[in-house]
């Protein structure tokens, strides 16, 4: 992940994306996922692109990107960590879990701090709801988190 | 001979340190030159006790856990291979309580099988199902279908076999089955855990739904939440293509089916199946109005199969053993077995499946084994953030269908999450309409404005500003939800927000805060 592409880069590569998974049935969504892949983001610069190569009207790309949780509109920070705030994980404490998280981190969620390290967000079940609460750091997941725990996973991303 | 050792890489498994036992365990085999292999089997299910390491001896499987990494070297030094007794040697893993009073027919290979060995599936009953259905005319698989009581396990409850039919009997050059297995409900994880841990059972049941109504090509929509679950069904699929499951020729016959695997994009909405359509198409996830039915205008407007992973991946039973036997299982119209998603604060975590038809109490007290924190049950909530909320004086309700409905709740996708009694259920409820807003399609105004209407009168509630005239409001409201929207997650939010009142009144009358005195 290149996080100083100039526009032109990005034009290329996302044509290049839009060029090889165009032939899907219903390719936007994979398209998109895979520019979020490339980038970190989906840039606003691949947009009009992926429009005129898909045949949509910029406002129909802009409504998909922004219908979906997953779709960034800017970089993330070096490491994700997504909490689980779903009722089971609710059950076992995660409310106050999620506070010491963020108080630690010093952000609320869906805010990255400020060297960059992490971003925070909410997640509404992972399917770990057997071992809550739970989270993601990164794509790999966390269950039966405690308080030193969590205070584990944020040294970890803040190393 | 080699000894097998099986070490869960389900997601739940993995959430509690198994891939580090895994990597520990490689490690001591080497060095210690035992002759020995590590399966990464998925879950039996028994999560309080994951990790769960297996060792396979003459005498059958022994189970250990649950397992750290730190534990390794002394279950190795206590004979691990011969299946030796160690503190956290559980004996044989059938014998397990927990196990062994379950009726395993949709989850009898979970956790035995190496998920992505397509001879350990064969060798363990896999692929008789569709090898039944290719002999069989398209409306005898159907019939099979309806005749043993299979409903939809995604929640709705509606009948397989006359969805099924519906599609056959629509005439279409192009027909798809579409798995959804956008499992957003917290407190399921059965999907998850079939896709990790025995991927090729919903493959054949995706064929077979294929072969009975005309379908070629299957879309399995994964959320992106399940990365682990879209990496084994990505690799089975491919497996299952090499081998001639899926492909130009479905185990050699004239039948052609093949399945793509569909990520999501992180929205709840997207489990119900006309929003999961248009997602699919590449739009917005917008829940579409019916009729049409899907079955007869779904995915790019041609007739479509559209079915939770539990309800497919039952179907290769149904084919093999034969309809009977499947619906002997059950009581009153629902038929057949259930996986009974146990999670929340209870002790016994993990899954269950049984026959409908065991109470709620005896799903929480006897076999969950009351809270994980010791402290008195208070709500119980079935079926999903969409689901009621259950008190004591209701854990006589058998789980079915009706059962359910008859007492204003649902048992949806089988899920239930316990709560003990520091639960405010006040607080449970604002959760519900909150989530409803966040998650709300936009289309219908019902959802839209009024989930976000919910959350206001509910902090009103909880601040004492005139609770009586805000209750009633709150019930209004409810009310129009629950009979204006269009789908399930705007109907369905009064659930757990009405049960949570009726049940809970206490919570609901809070002492007036000093504030709202002004």
């Amino acid at each position: 992940m290149n996080l100083h592409l100039s526009s032109r880069d990005i034009g290329i590569r996302t044509l290049d994306i839009v060029s090889e998974m165009k032939s899907l049935a219903g390719p936007l969504l994979p398209i998109l996922h895979e520019i979020q892949a490339e980038f970190g983001y989906v840039p606003q610069e691949a947009l009009p692109i992926i429009a005129r190569e898909l045949n949509l009207s910029r406002a129909e790309v802009h409504g998909v990107v922004t219908f979906y949780h997953d779709y960034r509109d800017h970089p993330a920070g070096r490491h994700v960590l997504k909490l689980c705030r779903a009722e089971a994980c609710q059950s076992m404490g995660g409310d106050q879990l999620a506070e010491r998280v963020k108080s630690l981190l010093g952000i609320d969620f869906h805010q990255t701090t400020l060297d960059g390290a992490v971003t925070l967000e909410p997640v509404y079940c992972l399917g770990l709801c057997s071992a809550a609460p739970a989270a993601m750091l990164d794509g790999e997941v966390h269950g039966r988190l405690d308080a030193d725990a969590v205070e584990g996973l944020v040294a970890e991303v803040r190393a | 001979m080699t000894v097998k050792i099986f070490v869960p890489k389900d997601a739940a498994a993995l959430a509690l340190g198994a891939e580090r036992v895994a990597k520990v365990l490689a490690g001591e085999i080497e060095t210690r030159g035992i002759d020995a292999t590590i399966v990464r089997n998925g879950s039996r299910g028994l999560h309080w006790l994951e990790p769960m390491v297996e060792v396979e001896t003459p005498e059958g499987r022994i189970a250990y856990g649950p397992v750290k990494a730190s534990d390794v070297a002394s279950m190795l030094g206590a004979g691990l291979i011969e299946g030796g007794n160690h503190a956290l040697c559980l004996g044989k893993t059938e014998e397990l309580p927990f196990l062994k009073s379950q009726t395993r027919l949709t989850f009898a290979r979970c956790g035995i099988v190496d998920p992505l060995s397509l001879s350990d599936y064969r060798a363990h009953d896999g692929l008789k199902g569709l090898e039944r259905a290719v002999t069989l005319a398209s409306a005898d698989i159907v019939a099979h279908v309806t005749e043993s009581g299979l409903r939809g396990r995604g929640g709705a409850g509606f009948p397989t076999g006359i969805k099924w039919k519906t599609v056959l009997d629509t005439p279409g050059a192009r027909k798809y089955i579409v798995c959804n297995a956008d499992e957003g409900d917290s407190g399921t994880f059965a999907d998850r855990m079939i896709m990790e841990g025995d991927p090729f059972v919903l493959i054949e049941g995706m064929a077979i739904a294929g072969i009975a109504t005309g379908a070629t090509k299957g879309f399995v929509y994964i959320r992106s939440e399940y990365p682990h679950a879209i990496a084994t069904m990505t690799q089975a699929v491919e497996i299952a293509h090499k081998a001639g499951v899926l492909g130009t020729s479905v185990l050699g016959s004239a039948h052609a089916f093949d399945i793509e695997i569909r990520t999501g994009a992180g929205a709840y909405v997207c489990g119900e199946e006309t929003a999961l359509l248009n997602s699919l198409e590449g739009k917005r996830g917008i829940v579409r109005a019916k009729p049409p039915l899907p079955a007869h205008k779904g995915l790019f407007d041609c007739p479509t199969v559209i079915n939770n992973v539990i309800s497919l991946a039952s179907v290769p039973i149904i084919l093999d053993k034969g309809p009977i036997y499947y619906k002997d299982f059950g009581m009153g119209r629902s038929r057949g077995t259930i996986p009974i998603q146990i999670a929340g604060n209870v002790r016994h975590r993990g899954l269950y499946e049984a026959a409908f038809g065991l109470t709620l109490g005896e799903i929480v007290d006897d076999i969950g084994g009351g809270t994980a924190s010791g402290r008195p049950v208070k709500a119980v909530q079935v079926g999903g953030p969409l689901g009621a909320y259950f008190p004591r004086a209701l854990f006589d309700t058998p789980f079915d269908y009706e059962a359910f409905a008859a007492r204003d709740g649902l048992i949806g996708h089988a899920g239930i999450v316990v709560f003990d009694d520091t639960a405010d259920m006040l607080k449970q409820a604002r959760f519900a309409m909150e989530f409803c807003a966040v998650e709300s399609c936009g289309k219908c105004t019902p959802c839209r404005i009024g989930s976000t209407r919910g959350v206001e009168v509910a902090d009103k509630i909880a601040q004492g500003i005139e609770p009586e005239k805000n209750r009633e409001l709150l019930a209004d409201l409810c009310n129009t939800m629950k009979f204006g929207s269009l789908c399930a997650l705007g109907g369905f939010t009064p659930y757990p927000v009405m049960s949570a009142m009726t049940h809970f009144p206490d919570d609901f009358s809070p002492a007036p805060l000093v504030e709202a005195a002004e």
